[in-house]
């Protein structure tokens, strides 16, 4: 090879691998937008999940559920739309792992709200098309709406879902404490749905298969609850019963650990 | 809702996931037998290349390339095959499956190329060699991260040949990977990368290139150096 060969050769190289730096600068950039949105979207979710478990003290529950929908709507336009316009002609998988601790974390407020207001199990459609919006196109003349969507795969949903069974147990030994002594039974059957399903799924993945753990410790303490109802129930005011409460192990406990934390 | 709504609710979005994931499992499967098939092409790849470390391979570096020409054109072949069986759109759900031998490939597509030419193999010329698209907009492509370490897996085994190359008694080539070995060293530094899997090939390089100087080295206190252009 000639001296001028490798010159050229050389600057070649450096060329290409300014090339490459562009590259991945811009999708490390997005990379941590994403992260950041979906710290963001973690955080939102977490303070409405919150309020949603005070409404079993008060008796405007429904005042309480409304403000956390305003909450959950807030999270959507201000968190959930920047970044589906991120994730607009990109592969939804590639950045996943960005904002899958986020969505997981939207999605068990989402389906929190869902029980609390009607007991129902907001389903995988639902909750996608909430992430659905309409777009004004920059690229055709006129401006086009176009549809973009943070895209939720089954199995972060069903993730979510998992999450979601913790707080209902959250949600049960709070509201004995408020007077609502049928809200165990309910939660409880619910609850034992839920495991039902999560056990007959097999091996998914060992994301599942801690969450499912914890749901069945979950379960475990609202039936520890079902039961002391039973027994107790005719012997203590209805006042005094919270206190009782307050010594099931972890229950209590760990709501407040976990909101220490956040806030 | 009564309670009964709510359970078939429930009922339904388990019975939902459940046919979601089997046909996952399934396609995942399919994915990993024609996986293991490429892995195979690339073994055997680099299994002639091993040639050029030898005497005799070494002096006859051209032809061994040509031998594994047809090899390449299997390579070509199951990656269409295992492109045909990913969605649309659905390239990083399942990437996991054949990102190491596409990094393999692209090495030995890099190796190749530097035998036959002594030049850097483009990106370009690497997606052509193993049949996959260069930009994600145009299918099943080569993410940049696998071809960079793909060329880092390269500077490993010339480091290797220019050892090989003076047992051998050919001292002209080492002087030329050392100096190809450090280009690339160059081109890798101007990348700014995060704490993953490239980065942490990236920090073996140094040791590469230090191991091409040494040799480099070795021969210059000698004498053994061949003086330019002879």
């Amino acid at each position: 090879m000639l001296a001028e060969d490798v010159d050229q050769q050389k600057s070649h190289i450096s060329q290409c691998f300014q090339e490459y730096q562009k590259e991945l600068d811009c999708r490390h950039d997005k990379h941590e937008r994403l992260v950041k949105l979906s710290r963001d979207v973690t955080i939102e979710s977490k303070r409405a999940i919150f309020l949603m478990q005070r409404s079993s003290g008060s008796n405007k529950s429904d005042e309480v559920l409304d403000q956390a929908w305003q909450k959950i709507t807030g999270i959507q336009q201000q968190k959930f739309l920047p970044m589906a316009k991120e994730l607009h002609g990109e592969d939804p998988h590639q950045f996943l792992r960005a904002y899958s601790a986020g969505l997981q974390e939207y999605i068990e407020a989402v389906s929190f709200y869902h029980y609390l207001k009607s007991k129902t199990l907001v389903s995988l459609e639902q909750v996608q098309s909430d992430l659905t919006f309409t777009a004004q196109s920059d690229d055709t003349e006129p401006p086009q709406e176009k549809a973009i969507s943070v895209h939720v795969p089954p199995s972060e949903y069903m993730l979510g879902l998992a999450d979601l069974t913790g707080e209902l147990m959250r949600f049960a030994i709070n509201s004995v404490g408020s007077g609502n002594l049928d809200c165990p039974n309910d939660v409880c059957a619910y609850l034992r749905r839920m495991l039902g399903g999560f056990e007959s799924l097999g091996q998914v993945s060992r994301e599942m298969n801690r969450k499912v753990y914890t749901l069945r410790q979950s379960l475990q303490k609202v039936e520890a609850a079902c039961y002391t109802l039973q027994i107790r129930g005719s012997e203590i005011p209805k006042h005094m019963l919270k206190d009782v409460f307050r010594s099931v192990p972890g229950a209590e406990s760990s709501y407040m650990e976990e909101r220490d934390l956040d806030e | 809702m009564d309670a009964h709504e709510s359970a078939e609710r429930i009922a339904e979005v388990f019975a939902d996931f459940q046919s979601y994931f089997s046909k996952e499992q399934d396609l995942r499967e399919e994915i990993r037998s024609t996986v293991r098939e490429l892995e195979q092409t690339a073994r055997e790849i680099h299994a002639v290349l091993q040639k050029v470390h030898q005497k005799d391979g070494s002096e006859n570096v051209v032809n061994v390339c040509k031998s594994t020409e047809s090899n390449f054109e299997t390579a070509r072949k199951q990656f269409k095959e295992l492109s045909a069986k990913i969605p649309e759109n659905q390239y990083y759900r399942f990437n996991d499956h054949w990102k190491y031998a596409l990094q393999k490939l692209s090495f030995l597509s890099a190796l190749v190329t530097y035998l036959k030419t002594e030049k850097l193999v483009s990106r370009e010329e690497t997606a052509a060699m193993i049949g996959v698209k260069l930009r994600q907009a145009e299918g099943f492509h080569m993410d940049l991260d696998d071809y960079l370490i793909g060329l880092l897996q390269m500077a490993s085994e010339l480091s290797r040949l220019a050892v090989n190359s003076v047992t051998a008694g050919d001292f002209h080539r080492p002087m030329r990977i050392a100096k190809f070995v450090a280009e690339l060293d160059a081109g890798f530094r101007l990348l700014n990368l995060k704490n993953d899997a490239l980065r942490k090939r990236f920090d073996g390089l140094k040791y590469d290139l230090k191991k091409v100087e040494e040799v480099v080295y070795d021969l210059s206190i000698r004498g053994l150096k061949p003086v330019e252009g002879t």
